[in-house]
Parts: C-alpha cells; structure tokens; sequence
C-alpha cells in the first residue's frame, strides 16, 4: 500500500490553506483529494465580491480568492488528484479513494485532516406539503447551474429562507432578467447578512417575508404556483394568512450542514456544530484525525475558513513530528444559555498566549455580556452591543485565565442589566 | 436632496442612519458610516459581478467583476454589455473583458484562469 505522511480530503479553501500551513511546518509529503475537476471547491461558483477583506485587505471575488490558495498550494508544489472522491476512511488511517483515471487506490496515512466543505439542507429535509414537480432546487445548486454552466434555472423565482446564499441568488437571478417575487423567512429575523439585505433585496424591490413559510407547492411536472404563509411562536402555518405567487421555480436557503460522515461512520465524536468534536488544535477525539473549514463548523467568511486551516495543517504537521501528545488534563467546553454551539469542544493548554473561542449565538441579542465560566466562576465577560447568529464570532481569551486547564467552562450569554 | 433612512452596509453592524436635506448623517456609529450616507444619497454605487461566455475552456463560463463601483443606475445596462461578449481560452485571472464599462470609467476584468482544454 502507498504510503503518504497527511492526506488531505477536499481540495477546497480549507483543504489548500490546511496543506500549505503543514508544508511550511515541515511536512512535505502530501496528498489533497478532491473530487471536482478543479481545486478551490466551493468558492469557485461564489463569483460575487466580498471575499479576502481580513486575508488580503482587499474585496475580492470567490474565484479570486480561490486562485490565491491554488497558487500558494502549487508553489509549494503540494500534490494533488482531481476527479478522486474518498469513499473510506478507516481508525488505522487508511484513506480509500476512487477515480476514472487510477480505479481504486488505498493510502496508509499517518494523519488525516478532514475538509470535505458542508452541504445544503434540502426540500426533503423540511418536508414542505404539496406537489413534488421539478424546479425545487437549492441556492447552491441555483448558483452552480448559473454560475458556472449558464443555465437559467427559471423565470419566476420565489426563494425560501433568508440566508446568505439566498439573498445573494436573487440578485444574481434579477440582474440575469429572472423576476424574484419575494423571499420567505420562518424566523422573526433575517438570517442573512445587513449588507446583503440592502445590496441584494431592497436595490431590487424584492420583498422579504419575515415570520413566514411556503406552506404548499403546486405543479404537475414543473413548479406553477406556490403558498406563504405566516407562522405562529411554534412555526406552524396560521389559517387565513395564506397568499399564493405564480412561479416556476422554488429556491431553499435553509443552511448548511458539515459533511462529515466519512468520519461519522468510523464513530468519531461529533460536537453542537455537527462537525468533529476538537481540541484547540483541530485534532479530533481520535488521535491523527483533524478537521477544519465547513466539514467543522460552517463559517460565513472563507477569510476564517483559512485561518483555521492553516493552524490545523500545522498541527497536523507537529502531530506527525512527534510533537504534539493528547495531554490527560483538558477543559471541556460548552455551549451554554444563548449560544448555538462552540469550537473547541476541549482545550489543553499548550503555552498559547491566547485561546480562540469560535460560536453563535441562537438568536439576535443586544446589549449582551458573552460569559466565561471555568468550574463555576466568571473568568471573563466581553460586552457585546449586537450579536447575530449569521455572524461566527471569535473571541481570543488569554490563556491565563483558564487556570489549571482542568474542569468545565461554558460560554453563555446574558442580559446586560437596564439601570 | 430629500431626508432618506438608510441601513449602513459598510461592516456587519449595520447602523441605521438618517441623512438629513444638507447631507448632514446621524445614527453612524463611525466616520465610513458617514462617507457612506452622503455617497447613497447622491451618486450610489455598486460593484458589478457576472459571468461571459468563454470557449475552450473547461467550463462555457469565465467569471468577472466591475473593477471597481459603478452608478446603481447603470447595473441593468452594464449587464446587457456584459451579455454581449464572448471570450476564447486562455484567460487569465485580472483580464480587462470591457474597457470603460457603460462609460463609467470602471473596467470588467475576468476573475478566473481559465486554460485551453481540448
Ligand atoms: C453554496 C454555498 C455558497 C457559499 N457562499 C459563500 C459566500 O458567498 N461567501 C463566503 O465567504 N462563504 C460562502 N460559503 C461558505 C464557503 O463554503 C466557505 O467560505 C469556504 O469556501 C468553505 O471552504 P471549505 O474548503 O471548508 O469547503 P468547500 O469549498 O466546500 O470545499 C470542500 C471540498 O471538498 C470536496 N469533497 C467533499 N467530499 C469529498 C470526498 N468524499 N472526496 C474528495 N473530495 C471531497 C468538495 O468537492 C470540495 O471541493 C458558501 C457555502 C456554500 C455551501
Ligand atoms: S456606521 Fe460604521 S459601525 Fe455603523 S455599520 Fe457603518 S461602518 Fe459599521
């Protein structure tokens, strides 16, 4: 059996930087796998701008940003197979993969890192009553199919859910002479961006339909008309309130989930984010497996896509080194009131200054305190006047307020006090 | 100039400014939220992003962007132009596609290498 140092699995933002930051520890015997044709995943059908403000100081776009970790990756002349897609990975670390060109191959790794990128929630996942006709599709297969091979996925659009990719598809859609007639947001917020909701929906007049859902699609073959309605405290569709829209095609933005069942199915713990459970070096509760990017948590900005990967590349690297043990005393983390999850899942203090703590928070708050718990006492609060759930935060706490680095710390949120 | 109410789309937190008939702004929590409100109220721009037909590549698309903002106004116009085109393999990433896009000073450029495949 071929044998190689790291195998990496996804060739996407993640993928490349997690490469390039294991090489530039000193690990150079490298094999990313990527099932596409190209490199770069996901970024590659994003082709609006936004992309690189923190990584480049400048606003680029998805394509753009991707060329630069392409490149960085093949400066260092770090190889890689396309059209290759891993069926198997085993706890001995022997990584299956399957491609036109080669057939089956088998590789012994001496260590893994997960970035497999996430996947869309779709129509399946929501069961939305009605018809099942053709022209439901998701935001992100909208963005490839137009993105990337230019066909029209439809004429009269309706999108269900308000996240990023959602918003971003309605432009896209209206400036390619597609009508959007409205999109519908379950929550009594929306879950995309600010700048998203003014730059994608009100420039364009689309209207946007908070507290409400599609409540039954009608077709025989093809999507001819859809239902909305507004939703009471428990999501459920309120009689009366239902108004209907003539369209021809449906589009989910209804989030994405961490495609991470190759690891699933060896039985690695998986935390709140549906991802692997990981210490703050990325490293899995099975020794040699790591993740990063999507496959983690799904993050809004590639900018802390990359970030993160590099330091798990490099961890990665120092694991193979010899030089990083999984040490009996750690923190458990957890997600506490108001907070959906968090990255780590456990902390063993390494003489890192500081410890960065990535989450969300379930629903929009104001004038909040995010508050550290270490073993029942308060080590830190930072005040926080908004915080959103379609932002990640990312704080860096100093390591020395972690103490021993033993015990339970939680991340909550909690009401500043009105005075 | 008329009083607008507007949401600052400058950085994630999204403050709502008010801009009164002399373009004075409140509401900004910092000084870009300022430049933007007068900016919006008189000449808004946007950065434009599409893609053009390419042949020989490997995909029939070449992704490409406004190199820089261009009048709000404009976009539908610049996106006929843009429909226009028709690229050949090679492309390189930072290719000017439209020079003086829709007069607006702003060129198209390509976002994408796109290599000759056969
Ligand atoms: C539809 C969509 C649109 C998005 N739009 C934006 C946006 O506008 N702005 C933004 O900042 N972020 C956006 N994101 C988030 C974006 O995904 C991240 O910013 C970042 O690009 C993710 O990088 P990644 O490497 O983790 O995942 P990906 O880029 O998805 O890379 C994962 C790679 O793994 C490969 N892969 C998966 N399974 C296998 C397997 N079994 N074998 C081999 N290869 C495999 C995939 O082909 C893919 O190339 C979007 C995400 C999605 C899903
Ligand atoms: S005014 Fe400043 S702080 Fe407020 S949204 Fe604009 S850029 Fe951000």
């Amino acid at each position: 059996m071929k044998e190689i140092s790291l195998v990496i699995i996804g060739g996407g933002s993640a993928g490349l930087a997690a490469a390039v930051g294991a090489y530039d520890e000193g690990v150079k015997d490298i094999l990313i796998i990527e099932r596409s044709p190209y490199l770069g995943g996901i970024l590659n059908q994003c082709i609006h701008n936004g992309f690189g403000l923190t990584e480049f100081k400048e606003e680029l776009s998805g394509p753009e940003f991707a060329d630069r970790f392409i490149k960085q990756a093949q400066e260092r002349n770090i190889p890689y197979v396309l059209e290759s897609t891993v069926l198997e990975v085993t706890k001995d670390k022997v990584v299956t993969y399957t491609s036109a060109k080669e057939g089956v191959v088998k590789i012994q790794a001496k260590a893994i890192i997960m970035a497999a990128g996430c996947y869309e929630r779709s129509a399946g996942a929501i069961g939305i009553p009605g018809d099942r006709p053709a022209g439901v599709l998701t935001a992100g297969q909208a963005q490839l199919l137009l993105n990337q091979y230019g066909y029209m996925v439809g004429k009269r659009v309706f999108i269900l859910g308000s996240g990023d990719i959602g918003l971003i598809m309605a432009r896209r859609l209206t400036l390619e002479g597609a009508k959007v007639l409205g999109v519908a947001e379950i929550m009594p917020y929306s879950n995309g961006l600010n700048r998203n909701m003014v730059q994608c929906l009100e420039d364009y007049n689309i209207p946007l339909y908070l507290s409400h859902t599609v409540s039954r699609v009608y077709g025989k073959e093809r999507v001819e008309k859809i239902e909305i309605s507004k939703v009471d405290e428990r999501m459920r569709p309120i009689k009366g309130t239902e108004m209907t829209f003539d369209v021809d095609t449906l589009i989910l933005s209804i989030g994405l989930i961490p495609n991470n069942t190759l690891l699933n199915n060896i039985g690695i713990p998986t935390g709140r984010s549906r991802g692997c459970a990981v210490d703050n070096h990325y490293e899995s509760e099975f020794e040699g497996f790591f993740a990063c990017g999507n496959v983690l948590h799904v993050h809004d900005l590639v900018d802390n896509v990359v970030a993160e990967s590099r330091e798990a590349g490099k961890y990665a690297a120092r694991y193979i080194q010899g030089q990083l043990e999984k040490k009996q005393d750690r923190i458990h983390v957890s997600a506490g009131d108001g907070i959906g999850y968090v990255v780590p899942e456990y902390v063993a203090l390494d003489g890192s200054k500081t410890t960065a703590f990535k989450f969300r928070v379930r629903k929009p708050s104001k004038n909040v305190y995010i508050t550290y718990t270490l073993n029942g006492n308060v080590i830190k609060k930072v005040f926080k006047p908004v915080i959103i759930p379609s932002e990640m935060e990312i704080m860096n706490i100093p390591s020395e307020l972690l103490g021993e680095g033993k015990g339970e710390l939680s991340v909550s949120l909690v009401q500043k006090e009105e005075n | 100039m008329e009083e607008r109410d507007l949401i600052c789309i400058v950085c994630p937190r999204g403050c709502h400014l008010h801009v009164d008939k002399d373009l004075n702004v409140t509401g900004n929590f910092c000084p870009r939220g300022a430049a933007y409100g007068k900016q919006e109220v008189t000449n808004p721009t946007r950065v434009i992003t599409s893609t053009v037909r390419i042949e020989n590549a490997l995909l029939p698309l070449c992704p490409v962007r406004s190199n820089g903002a261009i009048p709000k106004g404009k976009l539908f116009e610049a996106m006929k132009e843009i429909d226009k085109i028709s690229l050949k393999a090679p492309v390189k990433i930072g290719d000017v596609v439209i020079h003086d896009l829709v007069g607006s000073g702003v060129d198209l450029i390509a976002t994408r290498d796109m290599p000759v495949v056969k």
